[in-house]
């Protein structure tokens, strides 16, 4: 029995190397960035020739994998929670299609808005989808997920979903590991009309997926992840969730607790656990991590029947991540209220490294724009986006990725000049690029920095899709060479900086301004690792 | 057995390789652990914690019950007195006095350390200077961890391999440096 010690990311990463998969692909994105480091980095997937990418984005990264799964093989694609809104079209119609090789798409919700703009609960794309969801307890789940989700996909020729939330991502745990299964031989579909979603195939395809309703029903009901621990006392039916599960058994000695629980961690909802927990129990509490996904569901537009109390009726809070006093709370538990911090601490919020290029950048905007009325510099997602707060206050949104430079579109139709949009490089790439051809297609009057430090810097330094190619690409979709302005944001050549952008400014037209720096974090990492690389030499 | 530790600091300031020696040792020891990090945002210059939990029984909650740690490990002031809700009665609050200033409204270090010493069993050791006594500077993080160690109920040849294994690729010379600074720290922890 060999044991690892791995974060839920991790735990997803070496269960899918382990399970025989041919590729993975992804768009980095906290908390779910560690999945597809792990298999960068791993020598096993060097040895097996797994194939892995970074993606322009996670709508790439779902259709390349749905490729993989076409030819036969086992592929993954994984993403952050809002990602998934980025892959809605390839993944919703991949489940018409159907897979052949197991096809897992992986998508990370962030409840309490650690790392993200909403708190989106993916459980219910797996539902609109029409797809199996399975949602892990613990690391170990998690590893066993991927082999069983991998067998599931292959059974029903269906995508399946994990969905995992923050703490399982970033927690870590010992894992029990399996011995690595082969992977599967590439092959091309003996049926590939399947894949033609014309109308009379789709009409064909979406029948097939809802025929296959019943025996994914069955499956849940039959899941060795759903369970049901009986109890004595009747008064009180509880239906976990996911790592909700742990909470819930944190406030029981021994982990016992006094009442019938359903544990859930397979989508479809299994009824006929579901059933017997309703004519067992007086009352039902549903504890989930997320949206009140499954209370809601019980419930009812009209709320008829059994008392069901959770997330959406207020014995939960609606909003936030769980934890086990919330949970005990929810079930009557006291908790002693533990010393109060005192007044004195101050919050501190993230702020951009001493010394960032980014705050070049936002100094010499914030000169430029001096006397224009504030309001008009749209942004994007990235370490950039912390320019929103003092001593910067330089970007007035974020919304999502490469709104930026569309918003400031926008603002430009709507007659104001001049409007800035500020988007980093890897930002750029994932869903900047069409946004910029609307502008030059409508010669807006828009002034578009780009903030290129060689990078995606906030998740930690992952490959920036379009590196070395900004220019090219911006020259492709017909921005004037005049009006590409490429400069080192340096804090000496600031008055330069300012000049630059003031000119730009002054541009009714589209203009794109590439302050371009390596970020200091993957400067500092790979001078070190180089001067490593140059000591062992020496040696 | 079982310890409820919160570690806490700044990003950036070495808690997570708190975190990970103490994972090595517990997995040496054949314990149970569950570690709870912060990644993404927060981690550029923000408040960041870890949650970890060790036990003689399979452990559920990745996250620590309000009001049952049994020791804050703090590299930063401020920082230890954030999650001090979190403390048991009888939890211990170990913690560096030395600031980490990035923000404009830094309150006065001295009311910040007088708070620290409100509480009955605080172990407040300024681990910069330590750190550079013993000839370390970078290792205040391994100095707090050394106080702490009187308190883990792990075996001292466990943690002291433990640092090993988490410092080994950055050589030997970093690994002994690390060694004093735990020595260092252990040493204040058992003289209080």
């Amino acid at each position: 029995m060999k044991k690892m010690v791995l974060l839920g990311d991790e735990a997803i990463a070496q269960g899918a190397l382990d399970a025989g998969i041919s590729g993975i692909y992804a768009y980095p994105g906290t908390p779910s960035t560690e999945i597809t480091e792990y298999v960068q980095f791993s020598k096993q997937a060097l040895q097996d020739n797994v194939k892995f990418s970074w993606c322009a984005n996670e709508k790439t990264a779902v259709e390349t994998a749905l490729g993989m799964s076409y030819a036969g093989l086992r592929s993954m694609a994984c993403m952050k929670h809002v990602g998934l809104n980025v892959a809605a079209d390839p993944f919703i119609n991949s489940a018409i299609t159907g897979a052949i090789g197991g096809f897992i798409v992986v998508a990370a919700d962030d409840p309490s808005m650690h790392s993200s703009q909403n708190e989106q609960d993916s459980r219910f794309y797996g539902d609109f989808a029409f797809v199996p969801v399975l949602e892990p307890t613990d690391q170990q789940e998690a590893y066993d997920m991927v082999h069983y989700g991998f067998d599931l996909s292959e059974k029903y020729e269906i995508p399946v979903l994990l969905r995992i939330t923050t703490r399982l991502a970033h927690s870590r745990s010992n894992v029990i590991v399996r011995e690595k299964r082969p992977q599967n031989k590439p092959k091309l579909p003996t049926d590939p009309i399947r894949f033609v979603l014309m109308p009379f195939n789709a009409r064909r395809r979406y029948k097939i997926l809802l025929d296959k309703q019943p025996d994914l029903l069955k499956e849940s009901e039959n899941s060795p992840f759903n369970r049901y621990f009986n109890a004595e006392d009747k008064s009180l039916g509880i239906i976990v969730s996911g790592i909700a599960y742990n909470y819930l058994v944190e406030n029981f000695e021994s982990h016992k607790v006094p009442f019938p629980v359903l544990k859930i961690s397979q989508y479809p909802l299994p009824k006929e656990q579901i059933e017997r927990i309703f004519d067992e129990c007086i009352e039902i509490l549903v504890i989930e991590e997320g949206y009140p996904f499954i209370e809601d569901k019980l419930r009812g537009f009209l709320g008829r029947g059994l008392k069901i109390r959770g997330r959406s009726d207020g014995s939960i809070p609606r909003t936030g991540e769980l934890n086990p006093s919330i949970v005990g709370k929810a079930l009557g538990i006291e908790y002693k209220t533990g010393i109060k911090p005192p007044e004195i601490i101050v919050p501190r919020p993230p702020s951009l490294c001493q010394g960032c290029p980014h705050s070049v950048t936002f100094e010499a905007l914030n000169i430029a724009l001096d006397g224009y009325s504030t309001g008009r510099v749209l942004s994007d997602i990235g370490c950039y986006t912390l320019g929103a707060l003092p001593p910067y206050n330089s970007i007035n949104s974020c919304v999502d990725m490469g709104a930026s430079i569309t918003m400031a579109k926008g603002v430009a139709d709507a007659g104001f000049h001049p409007v800035v949009a500020v988007i980093g490089d890897s930002t750029f790439s994932h869903s900047g690029i069409t946004g910029l051809l609307d502008a030059v297609n409508d010669k807006s009057p828009i002034t578009v920095i780009i903030a290129d430090n060689l990078t995606t810097a906030m998740t930690g330094g992952q490959f920036s899709p379009s590196i070395g190619k900004i220019e090219d690409i911006c020259r492709g979709l017909g921005v004037e060479e005049e009006h590409i302005r490429i400069f080192e944001p340096h804090h000496r050549k600031l008055n330069e900086i300012v000049q630059i952008l003031k000119e730009e400014l002054n541009y009714r037209g589209v203009s794109v301004i590439i302050p371009r720096r390596e970020c200091l974090v993957t400067l500092t990492k790979r001078t070190r690792e180089e001067r490593k690389k140059a000591q062992a030499k020496k040696v | 057995m079982k310890k409820d530790i919160i570690i806490s600091g700044v990003g950036g300031q070495g808690i997570l390789s708190i975190a990970a020696t103490i994972g090595y040792a517990a997995l040496e020891a054949s314990l149970y652990f569950k570690q709870s990090e912060v990644h993404g945002m927060s981690q550029r210059g923000g408040e960041v914690q870890s949650h970890f939990r060790l036990s003689d029984k399979p452990i559920a909650s990745d996250l620590i019950p309000e009001g049952k740690t049994d020791m804050i490990i703090s590299v930063e002031p401020m920082e230890g007195l954030r999650y001090i809700s979190m403390l048991a009665p009888d939890g211990w609050l170990i913690t560096n006095t030395t600031p980490f200033v990035n923000i404009p409204n830094y309150p006065d270090l001295d009311k910040i350390l007088d708070e620290i010493k409100k509480f009955p069993n605080n172990i407040a050791i300024d681990a910069e200077k330590i750190a550079k006594e013993v000839g370390s500077p970078k290792s205040a993080n391994i100095v707090l961890l050394g106080a702490a160690s009187r308190f883990l109920d792990i075996d001292y040849e466990i943690l002291k391999n433990a640092i090993k294994t988490v410092f080994y690729k950055k050589g030997e010379e970093v690994i002994e440096g690390n060694f004093r600074a735990f020595e260092a720290g252990r040493k204040i922890a058992f003289n209080l």
